[in-house]
């Protein structure tokens, strides 16, 4: 009782140290401060011993690795004038280990409101400078307050990480504050728009916040995110490794897919938050502010250059978005990570709109688990916040493989259908060549409620592959011909002109309508126009349960 | 057509149902591992640790589920149990011994 009592008093003369007028300053030497403008001198001396953050020291040392002061980077991405600070006076709470006796500056995270183009923003900054960035009671308290702001105005929030991790000497209630944070970005969940840019480590438990926003933006040599550090790995596991191949930007732009942008600087990084931002709206009762309509630069981009009618070739199918979109902008998300599927945001006539392609280029556009999982996500996404869906078809089906059934390709891939069937967004669907199997159904079918379904000519939409489907079909007569080799190319000929195109399915009614290739942006741009009030009801219930 | 002929890359052959494409390959799918089946009577550390006791020698005869030794881990103490009932081939690890991960350090016959 005693000891506490001790504390208390020794807590509460720290803070009144810093809290009481200077009165040997010259300002006060006959008179307390009474006028305005000596408030207003004690007030910016006051901020200013805030400001100073972790001092020269430690901001020297910060920026000698490259990376900006958490007030630096906040100015980078707002617009210019508009950054309001809050919490500027906020202590930390720590009592035990002699914490009280320190002064942490804004307790080690800046938080405020402001703009990007315009474009009402929450955001918090951890200030490695002071204690490491790390998380106490009142830091904690600082990020949970600027993200219940969010929720009530209902505009985004953006993240900046950059924190050694828990503050221990605060103990369980670092836990708490983390805790506090995962809870309210999950309910903010599908309601703002969550980014979360890791701007130096970003470790152990810190790592679920940036997990459960809706994009995670990295920079190469600075950023670094893990469960478990390389020094734990060595002592446990004995296994050596450097913290950016565990955890580094590119470990997790290329092979987790944790990360979503990824760049080489942080301005490269602010600049792609900037342009993010431009297509997608504040939240989910609002639609993205539309922007002037510009053609797309088909001089450069010429579908019949672009697109090979056989099946089996390779392309590039972002040429062929670029072909379509608006100023032949296409702005790709997780460009690195199971690039065998592309999913992005580009401006049809102006308005945002999602796209998802399947690759011919990479791994023939198959679907895989990590294909479907980054795919199903971003379809949530535009769904969440009113972005109509654009998906272009050319797949073989999913990859076949041991490790793929073994890494539970079933459950992820059936994240796709989830996906798509529970969206209500206007959904359009182009078929570009072949359209396979189950991989035909996964992609936004017109029995997953596609709005409008659109088949180039060069369309084969099929159980398999005309080879495939020729061998079985035909198996008694090939194998009885007296030239089975050639009995076969003829079979797999004749499979090809009945079946391999668009007119079977369009018979059916499961393709609206066959068009010409030059015309997809035309149709593309008439169906989201058309479907501008498109309500879908959903029958009532808590929550689904899709397959994670 | 700009960019799309900054280089040419290198195409691959992948097979999915019945039909050739060709393509690129993922990383990942470059350094996939390939399969290989269980073997039960070959013990392999499941975890990197420290070998803390063995309880069977060459040639004894072991039934499943019989205790073979425990390898120390985490600050745990596993029990490594005979998957199947067989006699020892080949003990390849002695007390106090280190033992990465995926280490074989008991053979059955």
């Amino acid at each position: 009782m005693l000891n506490k009592k001790v504390k208390a008093s020794a807590l509460k003369k720290n803070i009144f140290a810093r809290f009481t007028i200077n009165s040997s300053h010259k300002f006060y030497k006959n008179n307390m401060a009474t006028t305005l403008k000596q408030k207003t001198f004690d007030l910016k001396r006051r901020m200013q011993n805030a400001l100073q953050g972790g001092g020269e020291k430690a901001i020297e040392k910060q920026k000698a690795t490259g990376k900006m002061t958490a007030r630096e980077r906040i100015l980078a991405i707002l617009d210019s004038g508009s950054f309001h600070e809050y919490d500027l006076f906020v202590e930390h709470a720590g009592k035990d280990f002699d914490m009280d006796k320190k002064y942490l500056p804004g307790d080690g995270v800046v938080t405020g409101t402001g703009t990007i183009n315009g474009f009402p923003i929450c955001i918090y900054a951890q200030d490695f400078t002071v204690a490491g960035g790390s998380l106490g009671f009142m830091h904690a308290k600082k990020i949970t307050k600027i993200m219940d702001h969010a929720m009530k105005l209902k505009v985004p929030l953006i993240g900046i990480n950059d924190s050694g991790g828990a503050r221990i000497q605060e103990g369980v209630n670092s836990l708490a504050g983390y805790g506090e944070i995962f809870y309210r970005n999950t309910m903010a969940s599908g309601v703002i728009p969550q980014i979360s840019v890791i701007l130096g480590p970003c470790a152990g438990g810190a790592v679920y916040s940036p997990a459960l926003t809706d994009f995670v933006f990295v920079v190469d040599k600075i950023s670094k995110m893990f469960i478990t550090g390389p020094e734990v790995i060595k002592t446990v596991l004995g296994e050596d490794i450097s913290m950016e191949d565990l955890g580094g930007a590119l470990v997790h732009s290329e092979t987790t897919g944790n990360a979503h942008f990824f760049s080489e600087s942080e301005n490269e990084c602010f600049e792609q938050i900037k342009k993010l931002m431009s297509f997608i709206p504040w939240n989910n009762t609002k639609k993205a502010d539309p922007f002037p309509v510009k053609q797309p630069k088909n001089k450069i981009y010429k579908i019949s250059d672009i697109f090979p009618t056989d099946s089996r070739k390779p392309y590039d199918v972002r040429l062929i978005i670029k072909a379509i979109c608006d100023d032949s902008d296409f702005f790709e998300i997780q460009e690195r990570f199971a690039a065998n599927i592309v999913i992005g945001f580009a401006r049809i006539n102006g308005q945002s709109v999602g796209f998802v392609a399947n690759q011919p280029m990479v791994l023939a556009g198959v679907l895989d688990v990590d294909s479907s999982d980054k795919a199903a996500r971003f379809i949530r996404f535009c769904d969440a916040f009113n972005i109509p869906l654009v998906t272009l078809v050319d797949l073989p089906g999913y990859l076949p493989g041991i490790d793929q059934e073994h890494a539970g390709v079933i459950r992820h891939g059936a994240k796709v259908l989830y996906a798509y069937s529970e969206a209500t967004v206007p959904k359009i669907t182009v078929i570009l060549r072949k359209a396979y199997g189950g991989g035909y159904i996964a992609m936004c079918s017109n029995h997953l409620r596609a709005d409008f379904v659109l088949a180039w000519p060069t369309a084969e939409i099929a159980v398999m592959g005309p080879e495939g489907a020729a061998n079985i079909i035909f198996r008694n007569e090939i194998q009885s011909s007296p030239n089975p080799e050639e009995a076969r190319k003829k079979k797999i000929e004749e499979y090809k002109e009945k079946f391999a195109n668009p007119y079977v399915a369009a018979a059916y009614g499961y393709v609206d309508a066959v068009i010409e290739p030059q015309k997809t942006r035309e149709f593309i741009l008439h169906a989201i126009e058309i479907s501008a009030q498109k309500k879908e009801d959903r029958p009532i219930k808590k929550h689904g349960i899709p397959p994670f | 057509m700009k960019n799309a002929n900054k280089e040419k890359p290198e195409y691959y052959p992948l097979v999915v149902l019945g039909e050739e494409y060709s393509t690129l390959y993922t990383k990942k799918y470059k350094n996939r591992k390939p399969y290989a089946p269980i073997d039960n009577r070959k013990i392999y550390s499941f975890i990197p640790g420290t070998i803390q006791n063995v309880f069977v020698e060459k040639d004894a005869d072991v039934k499943a589920g019989e205790k073979l030794l425990t390898l120390q881990a985490m600050k745990m103490d596993n029990e490594i149990i005979a998957p199947v009932s067989g006699k020892v081939k080949k003990v390849y690890v002695k007390p106090g011994q280190m033992v990465t991960k995926n280490e074989l350090l008991i053979e059955l016959l």
